[in-house]
């Protein structure tokens, strides 16, 4: 994996897992990988994927049960949220990459329009 | 815990280590960066004890380097120094005769890890292979610090993903890992500190994360403030 090495790369990462998250690639209750296994598998340092899961579980998004491991929340309720709040965020970037090309509101919508038909037709 | 207190070497005039004071902590990876000549070999030697120094000390756990701590302490050296004749498995036997820690099974499994047949001779290893050689011995000890010089240069990108694999599987919270380069952006994300030294003299240690979330710059961004407009190799 490439990471932007000026954002703190437990954010980059953990943006990756969540969006395993909510795609259900990782269903509610699956096992996440050990903090070491984490640490190998993206090429990280390992104070990094031990920051992810603590951050992610102050989130609510994940759990650890001692001895047992971490494991994706079942509240089916939490993931849902993480959806949403992942989708609205991509939708400000979008917004804020379309508003800086100094397109209205109308040309927006009748831009999305367009290309979900092109899509279609495809 | 590794202490280095005005540590200083000379050769001659040249001073290749100026007066380093440094703590290395356990459960930490260290990223020692600066160009070629910057006076990072000149320190590892001294730690590994391979080195005397001119002036100051280099403390392990406390106590002075030397005999004792190589036992703890596995260094890996730049320049490849197994004889000729030797296969990939007296390589391991070698090492065992030399550390108490070495663990046959540990390079073992490295060396199935990293796809190196035990029966081949070094003679024949390319440049990618020789590396991940290198780094499987070194590694197969149970070490409380690995040193390891350069380990990244010179070699293919798919010898590099499994060195650093085998780098973070080892990485622990009771042990040090020291890694020199200066190919910086290949130390980015398995590193959490940098330690920058400048023509002999420490600049610096600092926590990376922290470093890119207060001020949103990589450690590729800190190596250029520090060592001037030059490009990062």
């Amino acid at each position: 994996m490439n990471y932007d090495p000026m954002t703190p790369i437990w954010l980059q990462v953990a943006t990756q897992i969540k969006q395993q998250i909510v795609t259900g690639v990782l269903p509610p209750g699956a096992k996440l990988p050990g903090g070491r296994d984490l640490a190998v598998q993206y090429g990280i340092n390992p104070n990094t994927a031990a920051r992810i899961y603590q951050e992610m579980e102050r989130e609510g998004v994940c759990e650890t049960k001692r001895g047992l491991g971490t494991f994706v929340t079942e509240d089916t309720a939490v993931v849902c949220r993480l959806r949403e709040e992942m989708a609205c965020q991509a939708v400000k970037r979008f917004l804020a990459d379309t508003k800086s090309l100094g397109l209205k509101k109308d040309e927006i919508l009748a831009l999305i329009q367009k290309e979900e038909d092109l899509n279609d037709n495809k | 815990m590794i202490t280095s207190k005005n540590l200083t070497k000379k050769f001659g005039t040249k001073v290749a280590v100026d007066s380093v004071s440094l703590t290395l902590e356990p459960g930490h990876i260290y990223a020692m960066l600066g160009p070629n000549g910057s006076g990072k070999t000149t320190w590892m030697k001294m730690a590994a004890a391979l080195m005397k120094p001119t002036s100051g000390e280099i403390l392990f756990n406390g106590n002075p380097v030397g005999v004792e701590s190589r036992k703890q302490i596995a260094y890996m050296s730049t320049e490849p120094y197994f004889y000729s004749w030797m296969s990939i498995k007296d390589v391991g036997r070698y090492y065992q005769d030399f550390f108490m820690d070495f663990s046959p099974e540990k390079y073992e499994s490295l060396l199935r890890k990293m796809e190196l047949e035990p029966s081949m001779k070094t003679r024949a290893l390319s440049s990618g292979m020789m590396a991940k050689l290198k780094i499987a011995v070194t590694m197969a000890r149970n070490a409380r610090i690995y040193l390891l010089d350069e380990p990244f240069n010179g070699i293919d990108l798919l010898a590099r993903d499994e060195i650093r694999a085998c780098i973070l599987q080892e990485a622990a919270a009771d042990n040090i890992l020291v890694l020199s380069s200066h190919l910086v952006e290949e130390m980015e994300a398995i590193s959490d500190q940098a330690i920058f030294i400048k023509n002999g003299k420490l600049v610096e240690v600092r926590d990376l994360e922290e470093m890119r979330t207060e001020e949103q710059i990589s450690m590729a961004d800190r190596y250029r403030a520090i060592y001037g407009h030059a490009e990062v190799e």
